[in-house]
């Protein structure tokens, strides 16, 4: 009997999706959880596994099509019989010809074998651990590109956590429970944080910091900066501010651990982590050492707004090259977060609250906060994030008031 | 403020005389008639005939005088009238002038101006890009800036180098190519190229006046998805290899581009570089773009057929992408 392989639902608000290759031919046999078809939406590119063990008897929807979710795309066959005969799914002229040899069926329509790859495709084959033979080339006489081989292994990447998904929807499933399908901004995050934690060793550093000149600052100007600047003066600005110094005395938390070594990066990046309803988002602020106060004010406020409204380009949630997290935002006085890869250190900023506090041994009460620094311990160590956490804190708590506008 | 390259180049020359007094320009024609572009016009009235000195027509001698003044404590600066009429002092710069350091210990500090390239009908012998002949000998430094900012800071980097530099300024740039110059004491370091696109799809490493061009076919490329990154090397020796091949390693391919021919050019030389540094991440061949194996045609559309442009790099470039 056959299988029907429908356009499953590829996140809450995806309605349709375009089949973008067949990895298998009419005739050929796929086992169960096969890539079979590579689909595109408007959010996610995802190699599709085969519903069930058998032969592709039928393709309904061709490459370039678009239809909707639940449209049926193809039909899954029964496995061909080991001795030679015909089964379902071998077209007639094979059979007139007579298939007289036992396993694997190939279509007379297979893409031709690749003969030989680029250095480039060589080496990236072997990082990803990519076959091959699975690619589809683009380039000259069908030759896999390095793009070619980087599409693959970024869909594949996607597609790598769905048996794990099924497994933990499978157990212990009680009739009342629900089921919600994963977005694929979920499957996305779902990804990165585990592939964060199994590559870089996480240590968490906390230093009090004690932000009362800010508060204050802050309680007396925000009313007459919203009037000049019409942006709200938050904590965030200051606290970026603060880490782009640090930043830059203490390069290698501005860098990457890589196989080729430790890149140093020249640009100062910082990416802003923004909650969303379903999930979270990384805005980059670009090279954020050589904007103003104001300028930073602005865009963290403009990136936030726009995360929100899902209107951010692409290229503005890329190349970070350090983060900040305003753990505080949610009420958390401290949090322990995950390092964005692959940058080496984030730091989570908890948040204010005005406590009893000791200074020259009389109690004062003063507006502190926690700067909560995750790092890379393969390339960081204690003595290094400690002082970079004492320069943040030096930053804050004599800020330099004169950089406001 | 916008100026052209060759109101840089004056600028540069300008202030350096005017900062070190230790600076004096020689060659043909600088002085009373102000060069043969007109780039040293004035400079006789404001320093006078001991810094701006109109020499005999022999390169050899300008050449070999303005060693012997580097030797004494000077910072000489050679103006060539053509960088055609350099093999006329081949023996000073590449014997004397590049190995004297290496020899006796002592430093040459000088800076040879050599008007070089072509795409002004001035036929084979005011044409030429000789610049490969001197990037084979260890002891010179050599540079080519692309915009009026390179040309002032690189010129100034050039003066105040402790080596024999040849500053390769390209005459097709002089008045047509303007851009911003920062105000006050902008010197460019020897020795760094500078991405002046970023991209995705290959690397165009290029130099002189190939940058606009390679410029200007990344914008053309723009419409078919083609997203070139341009690398402007601005020194040409020594190469800056570690901006190239940060770039390649991103991309995975190379197109070396240059006006000077491409036998025996230094695009293969970068080329020879990127396959024993990068082969690994290398996902095309690397292609050059340069001029064909003759010289310098007269004729205008000879010469048009003879030039690299834009059209050409466009071209090599969509078939590089597509490989």
């Amino acid at each position: 009997m056959n299988v029907m392989v429908v356009m499953p639902q590829m996140g809450e608000s995806v309605a349709e999706g375009t089949v973008v290759t067949w990895l298998k031919n009419v005739g050929e046999v796929v086992a169960k959880d096969e890539p079979l078809v590579a689909i595109s939406t408007d959010k996610v590119d995802v190699e599709i596994p085969s519903p069930a063990a058998g032969v592709l008897a039928e393709i309904v929807v061709q490459e370039g099509q678009t239809v909707p979710v639940g449209a049926v795309l193809a039909y899954i066959g029964e496995a061909p019989p080991t001795e030679a005969a015909a089964s379902p799914g071998i077209s007639k002229a094979e059979q007139s010809v007579g298939v007289t040899q036992a396993g694997p069926v190939v279509s007379p329509t297979a893409p031709r074998p690749q003969t030989w790859h680029s250095p480039a495709v060589l080496e990236l084959a072997k990082e990803y651990g990519v076959d091959l033979t699975r690619v589809k080339g683009t380039g000259s006489e069908g030759r896999v590109t390095r793009k070619d081989l980087l599409d693959f292994a970024s869909r594949r990447s996607i597609v790598a956590a769905v048996p794990a998904d099924k497994r933990a929807a499978a157990f212990e499933r009680a009739d009342r429970d629900q089921i919600l399908p994963i977005s694929h901004l979920r499957k996305a995050i779902a990804e990165h944080m585990v592939r964060s934690k199994q590559t870089a060793p996480h240590v968490t550093q906390i230093h009090e910091v004690d932000v009362t000149v800010i508060a204050r600052y802050r309680q007396a100007n925000k009313e007459a900066f919203f009037q000049r600047t019409g942006i709200h003066l938050t904590f965030l600005p200051f606290v970026v501010k603060a880490t782009v110094d640090a930043l830059r005395a203490h390069p290698l938390m501005n860098a990457s651990y890589t196989q080729d070594g430790i890149v140093i990066k020249k640009a100062l990046n910082i990416g802003v982590a923004v909650a969303l309803e379903d999930g979270l988002i990384v805005p980059v602020l670009r090279e954020a050492d050589k904007k103003s106060f104001l300028t930073l004010a602005k865009e963290s406020a403009d990136l936030a707004a726009r995360s929100r409204e899902k209107r951010l380009r692409p290229e503005e949630v890329q190349q970070g090259t350090f983060t900040v997290n305003n753990l505080g935002a949610f009420g958390a006085l401290i949090g322990t977060p995950i390092i964005v890869q692959p940058q080496v250190g984030i730091l989570g900023f908890g948040r204010v609250v005005k406590r009893p506090v000791v200074i020259d041994d009389a109690i004062t009460i003063r507006s502190m906060a926690y700067l909560c620094l995750s790092y890379d311990h393969r390339l960081i160590d204690g003595a290094y994030a400690g002082a970079f956490l004492n320069h943040m804190q030096s930053n804050l708590e004599q800020f330099d008031f004169a950089i406001l506008p | 403020m916008e100026i052209t390259y060759l109101e840089a180049i004056r600028q540069a020359l300008w202030e350096e005389m005017d900062r070190d007094e230790r600076v004096f320009m020689l060659g043909e024609d600088i002085g009373v008639y102000g060069g043969a572009f007109k780039i040293t016009k004035g400079f006789l009235d404001k320093f006078g005939p001991e810094r701006v000195i109109d020499t005999p027509l022999s390169e050899s001698a300008i050449v070999g005088a303005a060693i012997g003044a580097a030797l004494m404590g000077m910072r000489p600066v050679v103006e060539m009238q053509f960088a055609d009429f350099i093999a006329c002092a081949f023996d000073q710069i590449v014997n004397m002038a590049a190995k004297h350091h290496y020899r006796i210990g002592e430093p040459v500090p000088m800076v040879i101006r050599a008007p070089y390239g072509g795409g002004i009908h001035a036929g084979p012998y005011h044409s030429q890009c000789p610049e490969a002949w001197f990037f084979h000998v260890a002891g010179l430094k050599l540079v080519a800036p692309s915009t009026p900012r390179d040309a002032k800071g690189l010129l100034k980097a050039a003066i105040r180098d402790p080596d024999p530099v040849i500053y390769f300024e390209h005459k097709y740039l002089y008045r047509h190519m303007k851009g911003e110059v920062p105000e006050g004491d902008n010197v460019v370091p020897i020795g760094k190229a500078e991405v002046k696109r970023k991209g995705s799809t290959m690397s165009v490493i290029a130099y002189g006046a190939m940058v606009e061009q390679s410029l200007a076919a990344a914008e053309k490329l723009v419409p078919e998805g083609i997203d070139l990154e341009v690398v402007d090397l601005r020194t040409l020796q020594p190469l800056d290899m570690e901006t190239i091949l940060t770039s390649v390693k991103k991309t995975g391919r190379a197109l070396v581009v240059h006006e000077a021919p491409k036998t025996g050019g230094i695009g293969g030389e970068i080329a020879a570089r990127l396959a024993e540094e990068a082969f690994r991440f290398l996902d095309a061949p690397v292609v050059r773009v340069a001029a064909p194996h003759i010289p310098v045609p007269f004729s205008p559309a000879l010469e048009e057929m003879y030039l690299p442009n834009a059209d050409k790099i466009a071209l090599k470039a969509r078939e590089l992408a597509n490989f």
